[in-house]
């Protein structure tokens, strides 16, 4: 019998369904998703929620086929129980659920922030980086101290995601978002002043958004894109390089979906050059929201008898980061 | 003029220690960001260096012990102060008993009580912004301080002050910061209460965060 052990991890608090077959020897083996893309507007928690419940079955089945395992050969299921959107967790919990009756295999409950930084740090081999999570939900600079992951910074409102999205939005830019702005940006020639706000160690981005979006009419899109990004990316950039100061880490690791931004990648980049740190970067295909972080994350929990009954797997919508005890890294 | 030593590379600026017409002075140089919007970055550094010394001289004339302000080159972006030889509270912490802790958290309360009576928030109360010095604590960095009489930004301010001791101190930031508030509510009075209820309101507006916790 080999001692190779496989997770299965369910991935469905927003947007995204995914699901990833990973082994405890932290190999990908798949991960499969699918993507819900409103036809207009932001994200809707139900529409959400249905086309995740749509999408499961062939989702999953692709992934244990890639991974070419059967579902008995998984020693564990794991699931993103929070912080999200409630239908689209309740969606993703009762399909995890469903697995784990019929494969009798242990139900391993996973925090979602904690799968983005874990994720990173799998395929970094980076031990104990400050980790920077952008995405379309979170904006968090945090590290690791003392059995937890504490916040060092957050926003105080919107995600940085969620700011640079709904303004693509207005501008009349499709889905995705980000790449998008950053494409206008680079032709962008002249600077127009935008509320930059910095809170000691937190972001603001709400205010930020209401100026850019009523700045439309009278400015060069090319601009007024450039001018948000340099500060919506600036603030990040700002608080981050404290709690570098702060924190004293060796190195930086960004994750999330905004990870993908190869400004802000730039950005934070040239800060770590400043601090002499080392600088990584979640590659693309683990940087959004995905199975595999779930998978892995599910593992290191599942070595810790961190699993859930199927009567007490409660999904938490409000799940934060700093509330999770993460007994493998003491 | 005598050499300087590079001290600290914070987030924003650079110190140096040296000496500057007699005195042991710090040099606190605001630097170019590389990163950073060539315009965006000129009006942050000119603009925060100008006000921030403002802020240190006043504070000082509310009764909190901050820096004497000797120069300020708003060409170079750089603030010339006196050098205050202590150690950050941040890294004397670890070595202090629970009574020591109480004692400076109450001090720490009523300094900030006195500033936020004299119509500033300091906006980056973090340990490592306090140094202690034969008993007395001194504030630095300003850098993101206002004059505002906002209850938000009073807020805001113990805020920060609360999770920097979550984050950093945890093992004794309940007593340190009820210590703190303890000191705060000696000066500020009746307006205390308005205060915290605004804390509790700026945190439970963060991400995530389940009622009163």
């Amino acid at each position: 019998m080999s001692s190779v052990q496989y997770v299965l991890g369910i991935e469905c608090t927003a947007h995204t369904f995914g699901c990833g077959v990973v082994s405890s020897e932290g190999t990908v083996l798949s991960n499969t998703k699918a993507e819900y893309v409103p036809k207009t507007g932001g994200i809707h928690p139900r529409e959400a929620s249905q086309h995740h419940a749509a999408k499961a079955s062939a989702t999953i089945r692709d992934a244990l086929k890639e991974a070419d395992l059967r579902l008995s050969d998984v020693d564990a299921v794991a699931f993103s129980a929070g912080p999200g959107l409630g239908p689209c967790l309740r969606t993703g919990a009762t399909v995890a659920r469903m697995l784990s009756l019929l494969s009798s295999k242990p139900l391993v409950p996973v925090n979602h922030c904690i799968a983005h930084i874990e994720v990173g740090r799998m395929v970094t081999e980076e031990e104990d980086p400050l980790v920077v999570y952008v995405s379309g939900g979170n904006t968090i600079v945090s590290a690791f101290s003392d059995g937890r992951y504490r916040i060092f910074g957050e926003t105080l409102d919107i995600a940085l995601g969620n700011c640079l999205d709904s303004f693509a939005r207005s501008l009349g830019l499709g889905h995705p978002g980000v790449p998008k702005l950053e494409s206008l940006a680079n032709e962008g020639r002249s600077f127009i002043p935008l509320p930059y706000v910095v809170k000691g160690q937190d972001v603001s981005y709400s205010g930020l958004l209401t100026m850019a979006v009523r700045k439309i009419e009278e400015s060069d899109p090319h601009d007024l894109s450039l001018s948000l990004l340099e500060v919506a990316y600036g603030t990040l950039a700002e608080v981050t390089e404290r709690a570098l100061a702060h924190t004293e880490k060796p190195s930086l690791l960004l994750t999330g979906g905004v990870a993908r931004s190869p400004r802000l990648q730039r950005i934070l980049e040239s800060v770590c050059q400043e601090h002499s740190s080392r600088f990584y970067v979640v590659p693309p295909d683990l940087a959004g929201d995905n199975g595999a972080m779930i998978a892995w994350t599910g593992y290191l929990a599942l070595k810790e008898d961190l699993t859930a009954p199927i009567e007490t797997s409660y999904i938490r919508p409000k799940w934060r980061l700093d509330e999770v005890e993460v007994p493998w890294r003491r | 003029m005598a050499e300087m030593t590079l001290i600290k590379k914070g987030a924003e600026a650079e110190l140096y220690r040296g000496k500057w017409q007699g005195f042991d002075v710090i040099f606190k140089r605001r630097i170019r960001k590389p990163y950073r919007n060539p315009d965006l970055d000129s009006y942050i550094r000119t603009s925060r260096t100008s006000l921030e010394s403002k802020l240190i001289s006043e504070s000082r004339r509310l009764g909190v012990p901050t820096p004497i302000i000797y120069f300020v080159d708003l060409d170079r972006t750089e603030i010339i102060m006196s050098y205050i030889p202590g150690l950050p509270l941040k890294k004397m912490m670890p070595t202090m008993d629970e009574t020591s802790i109480k004692q400076f958290f109450v001090k720490i309360g009523k300094m900030v009580g006195r500033l936020h009576r004299g119509g500033i928030v300091h906006g980056d109360l973090t340990t490592s912004n306090m140094i202690v010095k034969d008993g007395s604590v001194f504030f630095i960095d300003f850098g993101l301080g206002e004059y505002t009489p906002d209850l938000e930004a009073r807020g805001v301010d113990i805020h920060l002050m609360r999770r920097t001791l979550e984050s950093s101190h945890h093992e004794v930031s309940k007593i340190a910061y009820n210590s703190f508030i303890s000191g705060y509510s000696r000066v500020m009075g009746g307006e205390t209460e308005e205060v915290l209820r605004r804390v509790s309101e700026i945190r439970r507006r963060g991400r995530y965060v389940e009622g009163e916790r």
